[in-house]
């Protein structure tokens, strides 16, 4: 891994972020770099604001009655987290941030194709998380992330609309990046540059940017219908005055499921990309790859049922999502599969990225594991509502995602900063994250299967150990998390400058300097190789 | 999409065929078909739909991405639809014990005439 | 030509490129769009298949010559936006703004017709759901439910509508100061696409809510 300096300039390169200075010139850009940045920053406080919450969680449940809250203020907790984690951070996490930095340039394009609109979706992000603010500050909410009727419309007092308003807003910032991001990808790829040269992250977004496309406008007239039922006092979801429950959960669904896949398809492309550049070998079947990511975003569709099986649902609806979901894992299967391929008698390099990499691998395939028993019906019915399902998506959500989140985030710093961060200290923290990540979370599939509930701010005396143990596990994981924030920011003035390709790894956004100018490319790049082109290990490596 | 101009006399045409139907639809909605009147109903509706798309939208001289485009949002349409009636159509499919009502009768239980026209297992 | 280069955002080789990411942004946001509306009319088509009777009643309430005058108006409406483009497109200015207009002048009758003659109606009658909703009769709740889809379809319609009016305004003026030529007329194209959308929801919004159970 090389650093120099930039050879024969006497006076300083202009790049996209010495370019121009002053607040004004970073709140009204239209450059996806620095819209980019402006994501990093507003989401990375939301995590730790959703992480706060988790927090508290972990305290209270040391003790089997509660070590720390009323069980009202428990119920916010665990709603606040879940709202903030999954709409304020996981779904805009990697596509706003490396997906907006990294589309244009990996397809070698000057920009996105509405950069306004993407200026705008940002905007769209931040009223959204100030809606939902207030809503914390001024009393939160009890509903739970999944604001079921009848109690979010009718019996929860808490502050529902706003939190409800600051989703919906926040959706149409997810909506406008997704109709940005495929615009851009079928009408702005430099010449030569075809579907199947793509890098692999770019398919990774451009499926991810189908379900946000189709599946969020669903959840947000779901919530307006939620809304006026409670503003209105009428009876859409409400059986008492002629409504059926279950039709605000296939609608919120039908959405909900998708969203996991927006939140894990842009990990896998992420994870692609780490893989062949750390095994310095081209990926193991491309199309296998490319096509999975497309066919999870079609199958994601079709297997909301699988969160209704204990709700009411017909058992004969119930079967067809068990099956469904049953066929959903196995392009996530075939890439698991592609990716450790890949590995396979490559030169393998162990910088941070690279154990994130690993890390979601096998997390991932818990994670996605887990998800099996679940869509079985049978096993579903003892599972459902319990720890074992907190357990399954925080394996792929936190084991896998943020992992790769972190793991991209790292491996892009050089070309999105220039300068290159400590990577022993950036081992050491992805080492605690994983140590902290398993002591949290393994337990949890334990006190589920042996039946603790879920959202229940107190357990039965004989699972104290195991909770104990998961709050252990939490505070290594927040330790790990405190880490890289401390070095990544130190980096960004003190490390070493970096130049255009620090890692050796293939893929235009390494053939323009680190960081890149405004335009992005000089001259726009014309494509004449296939994605990947490692030389074989025939040939010696340079 | 399309740079391609369409002839103004094709627009009035399909004006014409568009007021036409509206007229149909209206009429026939006076004429007891039962069951059918609905899928009359739709059938002019898409009709209707189709020529707006195609001529109108320019959707004929368009490229075959916009054409899935299209199908696509309706595909997607289809699947929240027929996955969410399989739940409601199937839900009087399990009888259910003896002591209780099922449970779609209680979800269209309405005292005391019991209006709706969904079969009860 | 100076309009020409004017015309050409910087992310963009050309015009044509330009054009095509235009006009497939506007059909991916028809498409959200559709999924939009599209979760609305699976909500009613599962109550209606529930509770048909009381939609029955519930649709008896409306008057179908306002509904089928507002399909013919908006229809109109429709033409008029078609030649709006085509006018756009042949560089006749004085033409695409009058048919701009006439398009505006449509479509503000058609909310017109509908506040004063429809929902005007429905108020006096006490058929609005949480405002004053009273209804003599057996199926009441279910009924509620029918009025309740009712406007906040046609509600969610009418803004849309109210939204179109705005960009179509926002056209007129930029066609006024000679903004669009036949090599750049992608707003007025994509606009367009967007108020023919919003006829195709009321294409099917009138036979759903107005012609259900039949009139016989």
């Amino acid at each position: 891994m090389s650093h120099s300096q930039v050879q024969g300039e006497t006076s300083p390169r202009v790049h996209y972020l010495n370019t121009s200075y002053g607040i004004k010139s970073w709140l009204l850009t239209t450059d996806h770099k620095r819209i980019a940045l402006l994501y990093l920053a507003s989401i990375t406080l939301m995590f730790f604001v959703g992480g706060f919450f988790a927090v508290l969680i972990r305290l209270h449940l040391i003790e089997p009655q509660g070590a720390l809250l009323e069980p009202e203020t428990y119920n916010k907790m665990f709603t606040m987290h879940g709202i903030i984690m999954i709409f304020f951070f996981l779904i805009p996490s990697i596509p706003a941030v490396l997906g907006n930095f990294l589309v244009p340039l990996m397809i070698g394009a000057r920009d996105l194709a509405f950069p306004r609109i993407n200026l705008l979706s940002w905007y769209i992000y931040v009223v959204g998380s100030v809606f939902t603010l207030v809503a914390i500050v001024t009393g939160g909410v009890d509903t739970g992330w999944t604001f079921y009727a009848p109690y979010s419309s009718v019996y929860s007092s808490t502050h529902v609309i706003v939190t409800a308003l600051g989703v919906f807003i926040t959706g149409f910032s997810s909506i406008l990046t997704g109709l940005n991001f495929v615009v851009t990808i079928h009408k702005m790829r430099a010449p030569g540059m075809t579907w199947f040269r793509l890098p692999l992250f770019v398919w990774a977004m451009y499926a991810t940017s189908m379900i946000q496309i189709l599946g969020t406008p669903v959840l947000a007239i779901t919530i307006v219908l939620l809304g006026l039922e409670r503003l209105l006092h009428v009876g859409i979801f409400t059986p008492a005055l002629g409504g059926d429950p279950l039709l605000f959960q296939h609608m919120f669904w039908f959405y909900s499921h998708p969203a996991v896949y927006i939140m894990i398809l842009p990990g896998m492309g992420v994870e692609s990309e780490l893989v062949t550049c750390f095994s310095k070998k081209r990926i193991f079947g491309y199309g296998f790859v490319a096509f999975s990511s497309v066919a999870i975003a079609v199958l994601s569709f079709l297997v909301w049922g699988h969160h209704m099986f204990v709700s009411g649902q017909s058992v004969y609806a119930g079967l067809i999502f068990s099956v469904l979901s049953f066929l959903v894992a196995i392009p996530s299967a075939i890439k698991v599969f592609n990716w450790t391929a890949t590995m396979y008698k490559g030169s393998i390099s162990y910088q941070a990225p690279m154990l994130y990499a690993m890390g979601f691998i096998g997390l991932f395939t818990m994670g996605g594991l887990t998800g099996l028993f679940l869509a079985s019906l049978a096993t579903d019915v003892h599972l459902n509502s319990t720890y074992f399902i907190v357990a399954h998506f925080h394996y792929i959500m936190v084991g896998s995602a943020v992992m790769a989140y972190l793991g991209g985030i790292h491996f892009w710093w050089p070309k999105m900063t220039g300068r290159l961060y400590p990577d022993g200290w950036a081992r050491f923290a992805a080492l605690i994250i994983f140590v902290g990540f398993n002591l949290t979370f393994f337990p949890q599939f334990l006190l589920g299967y042996l039946g603790m509930p879920r959202r229940y701010a107190f357990y039965p005396p004989e699972f104290q150990v195991l909770n104990v143990m998961s709050s252990a596990g939490a505070s290594i994981l927040a330790v790990g998390y405190a880490i890289p924030l401390v070095y990544l920011i130190w980096s960004m003035r003190y490390g070493p400058i970096a130049d255009s390709n620090p890692w050796g790894a293939k893929g235009l956004e390494w053939e323009t300097p680190s960081p890149p100018p405004t335009e992005n490319f000089e001259v726009t790049p014309v494509v004449t190789e296939e994605a990947y082109n490692y030389p074989t290990q025939e040939v010696a490596v340079v | 999409m399309s740079q391609h101009v369409v002839p103004k006399r094709v627009y009035f045409l399909v004006f014409a065929s568009l007021i036409a139907l509206t007229l149909l639809t209206t009429g026939v909605a006076f004429i007891d078909l039962g069951r059918i009147n609905t899928v009359v109903a739709l059938a002019i509706a898409v009709c209707k739909m189709l020529l707006v798309i195609l001529f109108f939208m320019h959707v004929r001289y368009s490229s075959g991405l916009t054409k899935i485009v299209i199908v696509a949002a309706f595909f997607w349409l289809a699947i929240l639809i027929a996955l969410s009636l399989s739940d409601y159509l199937t839900r009087g499919w399990t009888p259910a014990p003896a002591t209780w009502e099922s449970s779609s009768s209680m979800l269209l239980h309405n005292p005391p005439s019991g209006e709706t026209d969904l079969e009860v297992a | 030509m100076s309009e020409r280069t004017l015309a050409l955002a910087h992310q963009f080789e050309d015009l044509g490129q330009q054009h095509e990411a235009g006009s497939l942004g506007m059909w991916v946001f028809l498409v959200t769009e559709i999924m939009f509306f599209g979760g609305l009319f699976a909500a009613y088509t599962i109550y209606r298949a529930l509770y048909l009777q009381a939609f029955e009643v519930g649709s008896h309430h409306l008057d179908v010559r306002f509904g089928a005058l507002n399909t013919a108006v908006l229809i109109t409406s429709s033409l008029t936006m078609a030649l709006a483009v085509h006018a756009a497109q042949t560089g006749n200015r004085r033409q695409l703004i009058t048919c701009l207009i006439l398009t505006m002048l449509l479509g503000a009758l058609f909310i017109a017709i509908k506040l004063i003659f429809e929902w005007g109606y429905d108020y006096r009658e006490h058929l609005v759901p949480g405002i004053n909703f009273v209804f003599e009769g057996k199926v009441t709740p279910h009924v509620e439910l029918f009025f309740l889809f009712y406007f906040f379809m046609t509600g969610m319609h009418a803004l849309h509508m109210l939204i179109g009016l705005g960009i179509m305004t926002y056209l007129v003026l930029q066609a006024r100061r000679g903004r669009f030529t036949p090599e750049y007329y992608s707003p007025v194209e994509v606009s367009g696409l967007y108020w023919h959308f919003v006829d195709i929801v009321w294409i099917f919004l009138f036979p759903l809510l107005y012609l259900i159970g039949g009139r016989y």
